[in-house]
């Protein structure tokens, strides 16, 4: 029973990224671990999607297996195993000649990593890091051209004197700095999707607020397609258009931004919610953390991979939380659907009114 | 990075001082601590003690120690005169001692002996960091497969076979069954292609025990390495694989193996002493075996100068690299 609208296959898509039924596995000697299971979702230039979940729920393996990182460099034993579609701007990715993938990466989509301390070689300068990236799609251009090009962007993303600071090695700039370095080196060659994993994660935050504000910027200037994976709903509230949560690698909400914050259909939602500090209002309780540990990749929970740590999971008829796997269903009423997302889903067996009224009666008025 | 070449250079000063210092001490010293009488070693003990009084006086036992150390100091720089009642030599700068069995300063010795050191350690180097980096990055690449496997166990007999073993194995098979290779020690200068059939077989020999290692700790280091984030930053900007592999894991990976390669080098300068016997080089190594044997302190205190100032100059030029690889050393 698929009641997804990605699923056509082998259909070119409409939508400028989409990915269909992506798996992502990976063989260890423990077993088969099974980061991405099952994921779909489309995204449109100038449109930002923020992928959330906690620590293993799949979101940076998803930004790299959509980058195509999983395939190259993987030597020896443990290649990862991946299926699915993923198609970009017309183009099948998983499809296609692997140099093919190459050319694009860089060029067409891009990508910005959580640490910019380890992301960013320690014994090339800045501007090398830059301007490498710049020459491997342009074999025209020669490194005076290069070389501006870095400059100027280091202008751009606000680095001082960057005629002067372009020479410098990664380790003589500030985490703020490198971080914006890095968004100069993705930028380079005006990527069309932008993928940011965990860009402000290892900032303070102070320098948080400013990368977050450069990206917005970055992308309404540039206007390309922008995927943010964040573990902070901080983060997706400043940047995101639409939200998809991730847990267990399966997306168990999806929608307009709003409607994920204000009118959230799963209870792994509202327990992140519950756990998101918040400064803009007055705190009368504490915290609600989500209790348990993520579930294991290898031995995912037959049924619903969150009934675990569920609160209610007893609620539906006949146990069916520990037997079937719920669907992601469109959650019905509300405003229609809102463009990019595809309107607002959610994977959850607790039927609709239910939810409804355990998020207004019961969580809403404590957050 | 100038500043950085001046405090190495100073450094390397401080060191060959300290070298001497120590070298000095025990050979001279600590047998007056002992008990155990210098000059006696030096002329062996069948000597007629008016022999052993003027060796005492010829090297100034005497004197205090201090005294002692400093005229050893001078005559490396400025060359000393041996005196005693009657008698008298002279050791011409840099004097690093004077062989009383021989009855030659140990200088020209030692210098006669380096060139052949020099070869065997500078072919063998060259043959094994080529042959041990390649099968490292190979294996790295190719892990758990059965190239891994088999280099990996190549390698592990390599790093386990003593150096007699593998030496006598092929000089039995390559020289005295097939005769492929052979003769003497030729200089270089003399003639460059029976310098290059003498020394081949104690290169590959060599090289064997040091590829091994080297291929190991490169592919342990180049495995580390690919699992850096900018090993995975170099793919997403869409660089080629040999770019990533040849250019942005390689330059990591270089500095341990440069590290090993500045201890290995120098320690082999002062003589690879089993390899020099084996296949009978005259080289240092060969010096300080028969050196000891003798008992001709003054010979092996010069063998172990060198080879001590070896391993001291070796870091010297293994520390400008790391500057030359390494920006965070040259700008710290």
């Amino acid at each position: 029973m698929t009641t997804d609208p990605a699923l056509h296959p082998g259909e070119a898509p409409t939508a400028f990224l989409d990915v269909r039924d992506l798996r992502i596995h990976f063989p260890t000697d423990d077993g088969l671990v099974k980061s991405v299971d099952g994921l779909s979702f489309q995204l449109e230039k100038g449109r930002t999607l923020g992928i959330v979940g906690e620590s293993g729920s799949g979101k940076s393996v998803t930004s790299l297996g959509i980058m195509g990182l999983h395939t190259v460099g993987q030597y020896g034993r443990g290649k990862a195993r991946i299926s699915g579609e993923i198609w970009l701007d017309g183009k099948e990715l998983m499809t296609a000649d692997p140099d093919e993938v190459r050319r694009l990466r860089g060029r067409e989509m891009a990508m910005i990593f959580q640490d910019p301390l380890s992301a960013m070689h320690p014994y090339f300068t800045i501007g090398h890091q830059i301007t490498e990236a710049y020459l491997v799609h342009n074999s025209g251009a020669d490194k005076k051209t290069a070389r501006k090009r870095a400059v100027e962007l280091l202008d751009r993303v606000g680095i001082p004197q960057p005629d002067r600071r372009v020479d410098d090695y990664p380790h003589q700039f500030s985490g703020g700095m490198r971080q914006r370095a890095m968004i100069a080196m993705a930028l380079v060659n005006n990527p069309e999707l932008l993928i940011a994993d965990e860009p402000t994660t290892a900032l303070d935050v102070t320098v948080q607020a400013q990368i977050l504000d450069l990206i917005r910027d970055l992308q309404k200037e540039f206007g390309s397609a922008v995927i943010v994976i964040t573990h902070d709903l901080g983060v997706v509230a400043e940047l995101a258009d639409d939200i998809l949560v991730m847990y267990g690698g399966r997306c168990v909400e999806r929608g307009p931004a709003e409607k994920v914050f204000y009118e959230p259909q799963h209870p792994y939602t509202w327990g992140l919610l519950g756990s998101m500090p918040r400064i803009d209002r007055e705190q009368t309780e504490r915290l609600i953390p989500v209790k348990g540990s993520p579930p294991s990749l290898i031995n995912v929970p037959s049924g619903c991979a969150f009934n675990p740590r569920c609160p209610y999971a007893d609620l539906p008829a006949g146990g069916v939380t520990r037997t079937e796997r719920p669907e992601l269903r469109r959650v019905l009423g509300g405003s229609p659907a809102a463009a990019g997302g595809g309107g607002h889903w959610s994977a959850c067996h607790l039927p609709q009114e239910e939810r409804t009224r355990i998020w207004t009666e019961e969580i809403a008025p404590k957050l | 990075m100038f500043a950085y070449i001046v405090r190495r250079l100073f450094a390397v000063i401080v060191m060959l001082l300290v070298v001497i210092l120590v070298t000095f001490g025990i050979f001279f010293a600590i047998p007056k601590f002992t008990g155990s009488d210098p000059a006696l070693m030096y002329v062996g003990k069948q000597a007629d003690p008016a022999a052993i009084e003027g060796i005492r006086q010829k090297l100034g036992l005497g004197k205090p120690i201090l005294e002692q150390f400093w005229n050893f100091v001078t005559g490396l720089f400025t060359g000393r005169d041996y005196v005693s009642t009657g008698d008298s030599v002279h050791c011409p700068a840099p004097c690093f001692g004077y062989s009383f069995r021989h009855e030659s300063p140990i200088w020209p010795e030692l210098t006669s002996r380096l060139p052949v050191t020099l070869s065997l350690a500078g072919g063998a180097c060259v043959l094994w960091v080529t042959g041990g980096v390649l099968t490292g990055v190979v294996s790295a690449l190719k892990r758990g497969t059965v190239w891994d496997r088999t280099a990996m166990t190549v390698a592990l007999s390599g790093v386990s076979l003593p150096i007699y073993f593998t030496a006598l194995l092929s000089l039995a098979v390559f020289k005295y069954k097939l005769g492929w290779v052979g003769g003497e020690y030729t200089s270089f200068a003399d003639d460059p292609g029976s310098w290059f059939g003498g020394l081949i077989l104690p290169w590959v020999t060599l090289a064997f025990l040091y590829a091994a290692m080297y291929a190991r700790l490169t592919r342990a280091t180049m495995l580390e390495v690919l699992g850096e984030d900018y090993i995975r930053t170099a793919r997403a900007k869409g660089l080629a694989e040999p770019v990533v592999i040849g250019k942005h894991a390689m330059r990591s990976t270089m500095t341990p193996i440069l590290t090993v390669l500045g201890m290995d080098l120098g320690a082999l300068v002062g003589g690879a002493i089993l390899t020099e016997t084996a296949f009978s080089l005259p080289g240092l190594g060969q010096a300080a075996v028969a050196a000891i044997n003798e008992r001709d302190l003054p010979m092996i205190l010069g063998v172990t100068l060198i080879t001590a100032s070896a391993v001291v100059f070796a870091n010297l030029v293994v520390d400008l690299l790391y500057a030359v690889i390494d920006p965070r050393v040259r700008l710290s």
